[in-house]
């Protein structure tokens, strides 16, 4: 079982909205047959564990409940590996503006 | 009493809550079955341009530097035929508190909610608009929530909008990250239900005078440095409200000549409310997957009237691939020293087509940049796409098929921004028009006129499409 998070810990949330049957009329095929999901984050109100249902308070203030499926979790964006097909670019054009230059 | 809060329940309250979330009542400004007072509706905010100005300056939004790009301006000319290569200028619209230009939008919104004692705002977007409204909102002590598409149902975040969610808490808002999807807008009803916070949508009159200042400051800028009036001013453009204030901030200050040019990127194929296609595109905005619609039917916004009304605008709509965009931001940082994110480029990588087309003394405005940082980089949507399948390499751009490849450059030559054909986005909008009409509606004068406002079709036009649309509106 999973260890209880204290109150008060920055945690995420998770709920479903709409079920797959009940998405609106307009959308795709694909977009129809998965539930529209929501994650919010928020301060833990009561002590709880990962997995549970339990209640949030947002920055906003509001409280709202769902299940806790992080705690205080990261931010993983981020840049990742140079691209190669970008990074011949800046040669390229210097040399261009250069070539230009002593043609005149 | 309670009241539901199915899907079709909150939908069918969406007028009131709207009208409700802004205080505005759209039905008095109707002047016949389609027609309303635009200006009328603009000019009852009681906002005048120098005290939007005012504004802006207590929070230091707006007053951005007007940049020369000069060694863009070189290379582009030398993609040019002799004498042909118009300088190219850039509004840094980055120094904004937030990064982007989209404080402008933000600040006027927050502003009057708080003029009219709302505790806190609203807003539905994934992008910079969002950590623009939590921006003014910290400064404003009002409380934010923001609504965003993040993620698709595998659990993958867009990497620009991550970086948005991270930005808008660490404005000290509430964000809440939805899977795929249009229903986005129920969710967002609820919560203005729930909360009886302001409505800080993009489309409300605030929104687009707050842009107006960019196009005056830019006509100033370009006066004071080269003593003429730009010819061209570029401006990315998705929802509308970019080029409407854009463009109404350029009359406003006398530059009537001055052609402006709407550039998206192009996203053809590709379906905005499909959960696979979600992160096979590399832009979550500026692009056509909301360009056309907007510009063809405005009136699909989170408002009953959208206050951007690009078609009235724009002089040109052109388009640019995925991959010109990032070429541009990788040039933009290496000649220019500028690292700026790819989203606010759009305008750009269309400026050296269009610089091309004009003699050298020519001055050419791309009215934007936008901040860059994690995820909101071409590194990240890169590698992003490649994850997900999509092809990267070098080549001629236009090989390049949204969602299956993005063919970056080789060379300035090979940027072009091929224009959409205005003559039948004019029709498309017509047909929206008719089609939006009660079946026994009928159309008078100044529904007419109001059509040829908005399309800036002939009276011919707009009556042949009419009658074939909507055959009882005679």
């Amino acid at each position: 079982m999973a260890e209880a998070v204290a109150a008060g810990t920055w945690v995420e949330i998770h709920r479903v909205v709409l079920e797959a049957g009940q998405r609106a009329p307009q959308v795709p095929d694909d977009t129809a047959q998965v539930p529209l999901e929501m994650r919010v984050k928020g301060f833990l109100v009561a002590p709880g564990a990962p997995g549970d249902t339990v209640e949030i308070r947002t920055p906003a203030a509001r409280r709202l409940r769902g299940t806790l499926v992080a705690v205080n979790p990261a931010y993983a964006h981020g840049f990742g590996a140079p691209i190669a097909e970008l990074q011949a670019i800046g040669g390229e054009v210097r040399a261009r503006i250069a070539a230009r230059k002593a043609e005149r | 009493m309670s009241v539901g809060t199915s899907y079709a329940e909150v939908m069918a309250r969406r007028g009131a809550i709207v009208r409700e979330s802004i205080g505005l009542d759209y039905a008095r400004y109707a002047t016949g079955a389609l027609a309303f007072d635009y200006e009328r509706l603009l000019a009852d905010t009681g906002y005048g341009l120098d005290e939007v100005r005012g504004i802006q300056a207590k929070t230091a939004v707006g007053n951005t530097p007007l940049v020369e790009l000069e060694n863009v301006t070189a290379l582009a000319r030398s993609a040019a035929p002799p004498g042909r290569g118009a300088r190219i200028f850039v509004k840094d619209e980055a120094a904004n508190p937030s990064g982007s230009f989209k404080d402008r939008r933000a600040s006027l919104s927050i502003h009057e909610a708080r003029r009219r004692g709302f505790a806190g705002v609203v807003a539905a977007t994934s992008g910079n608009y969002g950590a623009a409204v939590a921006s003014q909102a910290a400064k404003a002590g009002l409380g934010c929530i923001v609504v965003q598409e993040a993620f698709d149902s595998r659990g993958v975040a867009q990497p620009e909008t991550a970086e948005k969610t991270r930005a808008c808490e660490a404005y000290g808002a509430e964000v809440i990250r939805l899977s795929v999807g249009p229903e986005l807008f129920y969710v967002f009803l609820r919560v203005l239900e729930e909360t009886g916070w302001f409505n800080a949508s993009l489309y409300t009159p605030y929104s687009i005078l707050g842009i107006e200042t960019l196009g005056v400051e830019l006509v100033e800028q370009v006066r004071e440095r080269t003593g003429r009036l730009p010819d061209v001013v570029i401006a990315t453009h998705a929802g509308g409200g970019n080029v409407t204030g854009t463009a109404r901030g350029l009359r406003a200050a006398g530059a009537c000549e001055t052609r402006l040019v709407a550039a998206s990127v192009d996203l053809a194929g590709l379906h905005m409310a499909s959960d696979r296609d979600f992160n096979r595109k590399s832009f979550t905005t500026g692009h056509t997957g909301f360009s056309l619609p907007f510009t063809t039917w405005p009136d699909r916004a989170d408002v009953p009237r959208n206050a951007a009304r690009a078609l009235r605008y724009m002089d040109r709509f052109v388009t640019v691939t995925q991959g010109e965009v990032f070429w541009a931001t990788q040039v933009l940082a290496e000649l220019e020293g500028m690292e700026r994110g790819p989203a606010g480029n759009t305008s750009l990588a269309a400026a050296f087509a269009l610089a091309r087309e004009l003699p050298e003394d020519g001055i050419v405005v791309v009215q934007e940049t936008e901040y860059t940082g994690a995820g909101k980089h071409p590194i990240p949507q890169l590698e992003l796409a490649r994850r997900m399948g999509v092809e990267v390499r070098r080549g001629d751009p236009h090989e390049s098929k949204p969602g299956q490849s993005i063919v970056i450059p080789e060379r300035p030559e090979q940027l072009e921004a091929p224009d959409v054909d205005l003559e039948a986005v004019r029709r498309s909008y017509l047909r929206h028009a008719a089609e939006s009409l009660p079946a026994a509606a009928l159309l008078t004068d100044a529904d007419r006129a109001f059509l040829i406002e908005e399309t800036r079709a002939s009276a011919d036009m707009v009556e042949e499409v009419l009658d074939a649309t909507h055959p009882t509106t005679g």
